[in-house]
């Protein structure tokens, strides 16, 4: 497959494409008929599928591949999540992992020519006991150790850089700190996974919506293929990134994943004036707040308890984080909530990922990022490729297989990453 | 709000109840078990998309145990039914 080289984006595309009325601009990627066979399969166009593709081409020079998507790209939770991007996590491993993806951010606009809109704007993690500030405190030095460029912040220092934020002592949540990673911030979801798509799909890569992936197909211990509802395409190497929908993938192969699919809901706010320019989260009080570009408040919380695939959660949830977050930003109180929306989270037992080769021979799986995998989509994509290329992994994701839960060498990151997200 | 119907107490909100996982997951004998079967006991799921068996604690009213088996794609209750019980409805898988 060569290369098809497409329209460079840049300012000076812009104008002279408004010159014409923006009427002349190419499609951003194609969508061509599946083909009988490839060298890989991805199955499922997420933001962490559509990385994996364009790695693979990108650093591996491996372009005969197929993005298989049931629905439309970016329409999973790539689409629907609040894009917090960091990388101050607990345990090394993690560290080393979200970190590099965060090292990916920091270039992939340019990388892909696609602006993603990246902005390091910073996350605020709060705490609110004096359990919280030792678990802080033991992270924000965790980090430092790693690398990781992560501050302790006072509520003075907090009120400096948020004035309207509720650090009053009688508060309901009293604010006792928090930490700050200056290197985080959000990004644009949608652009994201156009950006990705776009630069796969000029590397020679297959993108095919509307393709929904019905069985794994194998020889023995050897993955050969999958059905589809457009017929049978056959790969000797499949890897599956479906987030929520792993276990039914999996069950497809006839294996098992130590994984739950809960509901994860957010909502937006009416758009207003830039008001909060940074992210504010609170493990403790179960919410999260930052603004988008358009304006809106974006918030969050917490997964709803019980298992679901249904997309959507339940009221109590979100009447739960609006009173924290109101709590914390009394300024908020009379703001009127536009849209809300939930995805299907797949949850780990340690609440770390899994990047793992399986028992199958050249089938992979990439799943369990739960609440929080947005920030990795770079560095996930990067390392799935390199573990597919290879037909191992590489040493960021190895402690990130599945037989960590059989040798007990989990990634713990309960609570002390900082809720979800 | 789901409305889950405790077997002792009947009809309630979702919010007086806590979950509790799926259901039917026996224990191995930790004497005998290797660490493939506790690895299973311990973290690995069925996770159906469907009809699913699940546990439930009436946590807020009289914090007893039951089961349940539960739609996952569009969360109906099919039947509640007490631990100890096999599913009287058939389960997905
Ligand atoms: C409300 C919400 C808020 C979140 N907030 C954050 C946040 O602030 N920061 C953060 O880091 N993370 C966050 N997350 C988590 C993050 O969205 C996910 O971890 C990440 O987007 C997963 O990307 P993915 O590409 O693996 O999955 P997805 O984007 O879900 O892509 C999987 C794709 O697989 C497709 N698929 C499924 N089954 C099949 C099949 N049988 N055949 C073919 N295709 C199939 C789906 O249609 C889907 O498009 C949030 C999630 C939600 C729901
Ligand atoms: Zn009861």
């Amino acid at each position: 497959m060569s290369n098809r080289r497409r329209q460079n984006y840049s300012a000076f595309s812009l104008f002279t494409q408004g010159m014409s009325h923006h009427k002349h601009w190419q499609k951003a990627w194609r969508s061509p008929e599946p083909r009988s066979h490839y060298d890989v399969i991805i199955v499922g166009a997420g933001g962490h599928g559509l990385a994996t593709a364009f790695y693979l081409a990108a650093e591996h020079g491996i372009t005969n591949v197929a993005v298989l998507e049931k629905g439309w790209l970016g329409g999973g939770n790539t689409g629907r999540n609040t894009t917090i991007v960091r990388s101050n996590y607990l345990q090394t491993e993690s560290s080393d992992l979200y970190d590099k993806s965060l090292q990916l951010w920091e270039g992939l606009s340019q990388h892909v020519n696609y602006n993603n809109m990246f902005s390091q704007r910073g996350v605020y993690n709060l705490a609110h006991t004096p359990g919280d500030v030792r678990t802080t405190l033991r992270r924000v030095n965790a980090n430092r150790l790693n690398g990781i460029d992560a501050e302790y912040h006072t509520p003075a220092d907090i009120r400096a850089n948020i004035p309207y934020i509720n650090t009053s002592p009688d508060a309901r949540y009293p604010i006792l700190g928090g930490s700050f990673q200056p290197r985080a911030g959000v990004a644009r979801h949608d652009a994201v996974a156009w950006g990705l798509a776009r630069a796969a799909d000029e590397r020679g890569v297959d993108i095919i919506q509307d393709c929904e992936v019905t069985g794994i197909n194998r020889d023995g211990s050897r993955v050969t293929g999958v059905e589809t509802t457009r017929g049978t395409i056959n790969a000797p190497k499949v890897g599956v990134v479906v987030a929520g929908h792993c276990s039914v993938l999996a069950e497809m192969a006839g294996l098992k994943l130590p994984i739950e699919s809960h509901p994860l809901q957010a909502c937006v706010s009416e758009p207003v004036k830039p008001v909060l320019n940074t992210v504010v989260m609170s493990n403790q009080v179960h919410g999260y707040c930052s603004q988008s570009d358009k304006g809106e408040l974006v918030m969050g919380a917490g997964i709803d308890s019980y298992a679901g695939y249904g997309q959507r959660g339940s009221p109590r949830v979100i009447e739960n984080f609006l009173a924290a977050i109101k709590e914390m930003f009394p300024i908020f109180s009379r703001m009127r909530m536009l849209r809300q929306w939930g995805g299907v989270v797949d949850v780990a037992p340690d609440a770390s990922p899994i990047l793992s080769k399986t028992d199958i021979q050249g089938l992979y799986f990439n799943c369990g990022w739960g609440t929080g995998g947005f920030k990795a989509t770079p560095g996930s994509g990067w390392v799935f490729a390199h573990t597919i290329a290879k037909d191992e992994p590489h040493p960021i994701n190895a402690p990130f297989s599945l037989e960590r839960f059989v040798t007990g060498r989990l990634v713990d990151e309960h609570g002390a990453a900082a809720v979800a997200h | 709000m789901l409305e889950i119907k405790c077997p002792w107490c009947g009809p309630r909100d979702e919010s007086e109840f806590a979950y509790g996982g799926e259901a039917h997951i026996n224990r191995p004998d930790p004497e005998t078990s290797d660490d493939l079967a506790w690895a299973h006991y311990l973290y690995f799921r069925d996770n159906v998309q469907g009809l699913h068996a699940e546990r439930w604690n009436h946590a807020y009213g009289c914090r007893r145990w039951f089961n349940a088996v539960r739609d996952t794609v569009n969360y109906r209750f099919h039947a509640v039914y007490e631990i100890g019980e096999d599913p009287p409805v058939e389960v997905a898988k």
